[in-house]
């Protein structure tokens, strides 16, 4: 056996070039127009793989996506793809791949003793023998030895893109079929996208030499106005509403590959048919190919690899192959399973009738076969270099099954074709199983001893499917999940319909009662990066920066992500830990003043002239009650009384309130908002305007906090200014709208201008609060400072669970009349209960808790909790550590000491009330 | 991947919208039994047919709309307005779908 040279009537190669390549470590060359199958065979390289559990030697079965054994590793480093079958790789000048599950390589393989090992291996038996104590500890070890290729480590160098497309009708597959019908629909004036996986148009015509119509018709359609055609292109998923989804590779665009979401008004799937093996005794030797690869390997490629062959068959397409090779000059004798009255006339063509393939001698390569008759006998054995095989063939419907199309066996062909479709696709040619004059007589799987090869990616044999039987696992599902049947790599395209077919013998059913497995995508595997496509790294999730980000930056900010929004968590000051900063900020906002930058606080302007009956029925609350200019604390529930959000409420006007929400709230209430809007309340009179992006907000809170307004320079009246107030004014010559409600406990001033003068704002109050030692703070110690107020957290302090009875809010629903999201919730019985979690106060005596401590309720570990702390920091202003939490009818537990656990560690407390600092509320309303 | 048609934007993926679960649900009065309210606060009719249920234009107008969806074959049987009535679930609207999709086969 050897490579021998390219033959010229080749139809796929650019002879007058080379391309260089290296596969395992040795340089080859190939031409323009090879895939690396193609230029391995080429090169007399025929061994090339090792399988996935045995590791069998292995070469090439197939020319296209339903290859079984090629598996490479292509590239090097970072870039590198594994996993890939080398009979759809396009061949470039510098190519490096190598075979992946052998070690060193797949001719002198270490592992290849697993072979010794086979008869006890079957179906199964990683699962059955590696039980106990614990499969997971196994699994590593033994996926590593039964291993493919190796994902790289570092991130992905290469770009995707991603791309809609929508057309009139969408045909995937160029060949003969595929492109009668793209130019049928083109010349009909309608819109046409043309995908083909392959690198060049024509399909089965590239292989059996009706060259000239295919080489006509895409001239015409690559010339035509409606048409777009696109190679390289797997078409890879099928969805509801002919959305489909496809991956083109590409060569110098600038990525590496494009994901293309095709949405189409009718769909023509022209995807041909995959030849199936047969079912024989070492049927997965090096030199075992199907008849139809060989026929394209030496027409469209031009490898004569074999002089003496022998063609194995149960019908009459591998007489093509066989008259090709004959025309090639090879030896060619036919060993068909039909008895002669079937067996079409072809001079020139040695053929065997009723005789089968008992089994393939030779193990790296074939060096013959033994034949004998069907019902037994005498057998004798054929020397050759080459077997080629034909089982039949098996429609591609992967795609139409996937749309929803119902599929049936059909007897004739014996082969599952499309039924019934349910949205606007057909199947023209082989995929519709137009697979005339193949006059198939079944032949499932030869009788007698040996390994017989049914899947070839997972070493799955006829006996497996026995042992399955044996278990019982006789659905066509169970059966692929026992015996790992069709679940390799190429998805079982070649190894599918002969599985269930040997099942459904083994259980007296027709292949059509045995049924397929569910189709799913994607057909052919998909790089992770074409899906994320260009969505990677900061694009992701793209964070939200502070309109006064640089300032804060300059000033030391320590950056964190709070809610989709980079906020500075302290200003750390050389040699200080941020931790050691907020500790701090937070003192120093109880004895003189600093500035929090807030502005990524929810706003939402509420207008019209029912906006006061609007949220009325949003907040627990009253909102109509509220006075212009004033201010209010709300809660917002879910109609199961949960809390949602909560926030300050302001009145505008009459007619105008102005909504602040939790920072992470923003968007989902102000679409919240649209739903009761447009959904339920639709006569009411209110607009809703999302504004949080459009202002800078700036809190100046402490004792000193007036003074720092007042230097700042505002034509507001800072004397009659009172806490929970609004106004509207200037401050430092901008146009401003100041409120005071304060989250820190201390008098606050939160101050809003146009975003775009943030900077500006943020500036002159820092100038106007040197004296006064204004300095910057962060989120960590704002929480700190609002925890020693027991100012809740909602989505911290509250869950899932959270009712408004639970963190002492019940107050303002006794008064309140009227209906609102949520409130008959609160009624039921559930709401009721006394032992509820409910808010309160854990005052430790010996450090910190840690937040998600649970609350025991009697000592033990593991045992019943009683709750858990949700938030817990240390106070440099008590100098000691405050803690909230939710605690099983925790008010009436005041004063009660309870035991705490977390990882391993003990800790105790005392039941509390929620606020550890300035119980009055005296120094807000300073 | 559904295509749905927005009343305001026109036929757009399904990516475009958020579903809001079934639609024509009245909102009981705070007055309603505890049967009723936890009627309408967790049950809904997931039938194996016709649905009727809200979306929104979530990244698009923002508009709310019903949608009439076959959840067996997802076909889009009705696109109508947030303040239209329920549409006749009958034999003639589920067909008239059917018809319309057979036309988009065509
Ligand atoms: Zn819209």
């Amino acid at each position: 056996m050897s490579g021998g040279s390219r033959r010229e009537f080749a139809t796929g190669i650019d002879i007058s070039r080379a391309l260089r390549f290296r596969f395992n470590n040795r340089s080859y060359v190939g031409h323009p127009g090879d895939t690396l199958a193609s230029a391995l065979l080429a090169n007399g390289v025929q061994l090339l793989a090792r399988s996935f559990k045995y590791h069998r030697p292995r070469g090439i079965l197939a020319a296209g996506a339903e290859e079984p054994n090629a598996i490479v590793q292509l590239g090097t480093g970072e870039a590198a793809e594994p996993n890939l079958k080398a009979t759809e790789i396009e061949l470039f000048d510098g190519l490096v791949a190598r075979s992946v599950n052998c070690w060193p390589s797949p001719s002198f393989d270490l592992r290849s003793a697993y072979q010794l090992a086979a008869p006890l291996m079957g179906a199964g038996f990683y699962y059955k023998t590696f039980m106990w104590p614990d499969w997971h500890l196994f699994e590593g070890p033994i996926r590593r030895a039964a291993g493919l290729g190796i994902a790289p480590q570092d991130p992905d160098p290469d770009r995707y893109i991603h791309k809609y497309a929508a057309c009139d009708v969408l045909v995937v597959g160029g060949g003969p079929a595929g492109l009668a019908s793209a130019w049928e629909a083109a010349e009909a004036g309608l819109d046409v996208i043309l995908a083909e996986i392959d690198f060049r148009l024509g399909g089965s015509s590239l292989w059996r030499g009706e060259r000239n119509e295919a080489e006509r018709l895409e001239a015409a359609l690559r010339a035509h106005a409606n048409v777009r055609v696109l190679t390289r292109t797997n078409v890879f998923g099928y969805y509801d509403h002919n959305a489909l989804v496809a991956v083109e590779k590409l060569d110098g665009e600038g990525a590496r590959q494009r994901l293309w979401k095709f949405r189409a008004k009718r769909v023509v799937l022209a995807t041909g048919a995959i030849e199936r093996p047969l079912v024989f005794a070492n049927n997965d030797r090096p030199g075992v190919m199907l008849a139809s690869a060989a026929q394209s390997y030496l027409r469209r490629w031009g490898i004569l690899h074999g002089r003496q062959i022998v063609v194995f068959t149960n019908n009459n397409s591998a007489y093509e192959a066989a008259t090709s090779f004959v025309e090639a000059g090879a030896d060619v004798t036919i060993i068909d399973v039909r008895p002669r009255a079937k067996i079409p006339d072809i001079a020139a063509v040695r053929v065997l009738p009723g005789h089968v393939v008992k089994a393939v001698v030779g193990r790296r390569a074939a060096n013959g076969v033994t034949i004998g008759a069907l019902d037994g006998g005498q057998t004798f054995t054929l020397q050759c270099d080459l077997v080629l095989m034909s089982g039949g063939w098996s429609p591609t419907v992967h795609l139409f099954s996937q749309s929803g199309g119902s599929l049936r066996f059909d007897e004739a062909t014996q082969s599952f074709i499309p039924n019934r479709a349910v949205q606007a696709v057909e199947c023209v040619g082989a995929a519709a199983g137009e697979l005339s004059g193949l006059d198939i007589e079944p032949l499932w799987e030869v009788p007698g001893p040996g390994p017989k090869f049914v899947d070839f990616a997972n070493d799955v044999t006829a006996k497996d499917i026995g042992l399955a039987r044996e278990h019982s696992f006789i659905s066509v599902e169970h059966l692929k999940r026992y015996t790992t049947l069709g679940m390799g790599i190429d998805q079982g395209k070649t190894s599918n319909v002969n599985g269930l077919a040997i099942m459904g013998e083994l259980t007296a059913r027709a292949p059509g009662d045995v049924g397929t497995t569910k189709f799913r995508p994607p057909y052919t595997p998909v790089t992770f990066g074409a899906l994320a496509g260009p969505l990677v790294g900061d694009l992701y999730r793209p964070v939200r920066y502070l309109p006064a980000h640089d300032w804060h930056a300059a000033h030391g900010a320590v950056f964190e992500e709070y809610g989709g929004w980079a906020r500075p968590t302290a200003y750390p000051f050389p040699g200080e830990t941020w931790e050691q900063a907020a500790q701090r900020e937070a003192a120093t906002a109880r004895k003189g003043c600093v500035l929090l930058d807030a502005s990524p606080l929810g706003k939402i302007e509420v207008v019209g002239k029912d906006a006061g009956t609007f949220l009325d029925r949003i907040y627990v609350g009253n909102a109509s009650s509220l006075k212009v200019g004033s201010a209010r604390y709300g809660l917002m529930l879910n109609e199961n009384g949960i809390i949602i959000d909560d926030g300050v409420f302001v009145r505008l006007r009459e007619d105008r309130y102005l909504v602040h929400t939790t920072s992470s709230g923003a968007d989902r209430i102000a679409a919240m908002f649209d739903e009761w809007l447009q959904c339920e309340w639709t006569g009411l009179d209110v607009a809703i305007l999302p504004t949080t992006t459009q202002w800078a907000t700036l809190t100046v809170s402490g004792p000193d906090a007036s003074e720092v307004i007042r230097e700042t320079g505002t034509d507001i009246d800072l004397d009659d200014f009172p806490h929970m107030t609004f106004r509207e004014g200037s401050v430092a010559q901008l146009s401003a709208r100041v409120l005071r409600a304060s989250f820190t406990g201390e008098a606050s001033y939160e101050i809003s201008v146009e975003a775009s003068n943030a900077t500006q704002l943020v500036g002159a109050l820092e100038r106007a609060g040197r004296p006064l030692l204004l300095m910057p703070m962060g989120i960590e110690a704002l929480m700190i400072l609002r925890t020693e107020k027991g100012f809740l957290h909602v989505g911290v302090d509250t869950d899932g669970t959270t009712l408004p009875g639970d963190v002492g809010m019940a107050g303002p629903i006794a008064r309140k009349a009227s209906d609102f999201i949520g409130r008959r919730s609160l009624l039921r019985q559930e709401a009721l209960r006394e032992d509820r979690l409910q808010l309160v106060g854990l005052q430790s005596h010996k450090g910190v808790l840690p937040v998600g401590a649970q609350v025991l309720r009697d000592r033990s570990v593991p045992g019943p909790s009683d709750g858990f702390v949700t938030s817990s920091y240390h106070s440099p202003t008590l100098d000691g550590p405050v803690a909230l939490g939710l605690v099983r009818a925790g008010r009436s537990r005041i004063g009660e000491r309870v035991k705490l656990y977390d990882m391993g560690e003990h800790h105790s407390a005392e039941i509390v009330d929620t606020v550890f600092f300035d119980k009055a509320g005296e120094r807000l309303r300073a | 991947m559904l295509l749905l048609t927005c009343p305001h934007c026109g036929p757009r993926d399904e990516t475009e919208f958020s579903c809001g679960g079934e639609s024509h649900i009245a909102r009981p009065s705070l007055e309603a039994t505890d049967d009723a309210w936890a009627d309408y606060v967790f049950f809904r009719t997931n039938p194996m047919g016709v649905t009727f249920e809200r979306w929104r234009h979530a990244y698009g107008c923002g508009c709310w709309f019903n949608v009439a969806r076959d959840v067996v074959n997802h076909r889009i049987l009705a696109t109508y307005a947030m303040t239209d009535p329920k549409p006749a679930t009958s034999e003639t609207a589920i067909s008239n779908g059917l018809q319309q999709s057979a036309e988009l086969a065509r």
